[in-house]
């Protein structure tokens, strides 16, 4: 690691006035400490915030929760509220990382973590991502953990969060706080796609500071499914993940979400294909028409190819399965 | 904050202060920021029982407890934990007693090079604490954080069914001292 300062502010006002373009926020530390081990980044101070009174977790006016951003992992995932109304986020938790890591990750850096891209992580190549205009060997060169939707030229990295493909099914909202104020931002508008600017993962401003996450009332508790499908059993990032959520009326989709993990630069959702399944039987053949509209547009590259049946299928095997509960 | 001036008068090197209790002595140290709590513990106190591996989160060699919680103390830096209470592999046995993990791993021969093995005992007992696994499908998912390049994973596992009830047994009992 380079050497730097550290800070320890103990309220919010003071963590935002302290920043300054070389400096990075720190809290768990599990993905920053091991990127400047890496020389990806190398702030020159560190702002711890984990003094900051950010760790409750608070029912909001409206039924739903506000989650503090240095709640842990572990503890959001272990949640008596959480495991009881929100099981797709409970489990979306406990599918990533390690039991150790999840002790240490919070609300907010899980959403800030960065991709595992080998070659972002190796900073002996170019990478448009780690440093913008140096081109991307991803493309022609390993390929198989990488995107096959929303990919850019420069760009074909995915984020690698299970958290976040749980938070995007269920319309969660990111409160950040900055010089200017406070700002509520939808959990759709928080991650972007690579595009020109693969160097910027989300819509955070310079020294915006991620205060809580709030999820909505709506929860989906009866019928939702976290699938995962990666190298091995367990500990490993996605290939392909899935949150699925249904209201169902009988056998009829009510209501219907799903988000994609481990397929592009942000958790994928298609509101307007999800929309058109409303009214009809919860059945293989709509979840294949919507894991057709969520795909469409796909491109795969030389490892990656198998990603694009591997997600359909995964799509219409967490839809089915969460329509035999919380799974 | 503390500095030290070089001979030509710039601040170079800062070292914080910070209290920490390392299995139940406290300790008041001066820490450099970017020193993890692995390389103070190994380099700075001499407790060389937590391991580095892959000093990057990924094996669970370097397994301690935080406040009774299991992390990788290779991912977190000293500087942040001031007025923690750190527990090491040292720190699981009484004296010449051993930690119930610790005398069933003997037994289960739960280990070959035993690189992994304090990493694994302060899992084992983290996971203990967490109160969520019980089967031995749930031990192994709940373990994967832990890697053993020898391969001695069905003895480990064997290990830790069998401790796992004397373990929670102690975890009561030193609830009850620190009450």
């Amino acid at each position: 690691m380079n050497p730097f300062t550290y800070a320890r502010p103990t309220g919010i006002d003071e963590a935002v006035s302290l920043f300054t373009p070389d400096s990075r926020y720190i809290a768990g530390g599990t993905n920053l400490l091991d990127l400047m081990k890496e020389n990806v980044t190398h702030p020159e101070q560190l702002i711890d915030i984990t003094r900051l009174p950010l760790k409750d977790i608070e029912e909001t006016t409206d039924g739903g929760l506000r989650i503090g951003a240095l709640v842990s992992n572990s503890d959001l995932a272990w949640d008596a509220r959480i495991e009881q109304h929100y099981p797709l986020l409970s489990k979306a938790i406990l599918a990533g990382a390690s039991p150790q890591l999840r002790n240490m990750a919070t609300t907010g850096g899980n959403l800030l973590q960065r991709t595992r891209c080998y070659y972002f992580y190796d900073a002996d190549t170019p990478c448009n991502k780690r440093e913008p205009g140096s081109g991307c060997p991803a493309r022609d060169g390993l390929n198989r953990i990488h995107a096959i939707l929303g990919h850019s030229e420069q760009c074909i990295a995915v984020h690698p969060s299970d958290m976040c493909v749980g938070l995007a099914a269920l319309d969660a909202t990111v409160i950040v706080k900055g010089r200017d104020g406070e700002r509520r931002i939808a959990f759709a508008d928080f991650h972007r796609l690579p595009g020109n600017e693969p160097e910027r993962d989300n819509t955070l401003a310079d020294g915006e500071l991620v205060t809580a996450v709030e999820l909505p009332a709506e929860n989906f508790s009866t019928h939702c499914a976290y699938l995962k499908i990666r190298d091995r059993q367990s500990y490993a990032f996605a290939l392909v993940s899935v949150a699925a959520a249904l209201q169902l009326d009988g056998g009829v989709i009510r209501n219907v979400r799903v988000a994609l993990g481990g397929v592009a630069h942000k958790p994928w959702r298609n509101p307007e294909a999800e929309a058109l399944l409303v009214g009809r039987p919860a059945d293989k053949a709509a979840f294949g028409e919507l894991a057709d509209a969520l795909l469409a547009g796909a491109i795969g590259f030389n490892d990656n190819q198998f990603k694009i049946e591997l997600a359909r299928r995964a799509i219409v095997r967490a839809l089915s399965d969460a329509v035999e509960g919380a799974v | 904050m503390s500095s030290t001036k070089d001979h030509s008068g710039v601040t170079t090197v800062a070292t914080y202060p910070i209290a920490i209790e390392i299995n139940g002595k406290p300790q008041q140290l001066d820490v450099h920021p970017w020193t993890t709590l692995l390389d103070l513990l190994r380099e700075q106190i001499g407790l060389t029982g937590t391991k580095k591996g892959c000093d990057h989160g990924q094996c669970g060699a370097c397994t301690v407890l935080l406040n009774g919680k299991r992390i990788n103390s290779c991912l977190t830096i000293a500087v942040m934990h001031d007025g923690a209470s750190l527990t090491t592999v040292e720190g699981l046995a009484s004296g010449d007693d051993l930690h119930p993990m610790q005398a069933a791993f003997v037994k289960h021969d739960a280990f070959q090079c035993g690189y992994c093995t304090p990493g694994q005992l302060c899992s084992a007992v983290g996971m203990t604490a967490e109160g969520r696994a019980e089967t031995s499908d749930e031990l192994r998912e709940h373990m994967s954080g832990n890697l053993c390049r020898c391969g001695a994973y069905p003895n480990i596992l064997s290990a830790i069914e069998e401790a796992m009830p004397a373990t929670r047994e102690q975890l009561e009992r030193d609830k009850g001292v620190s009450r």
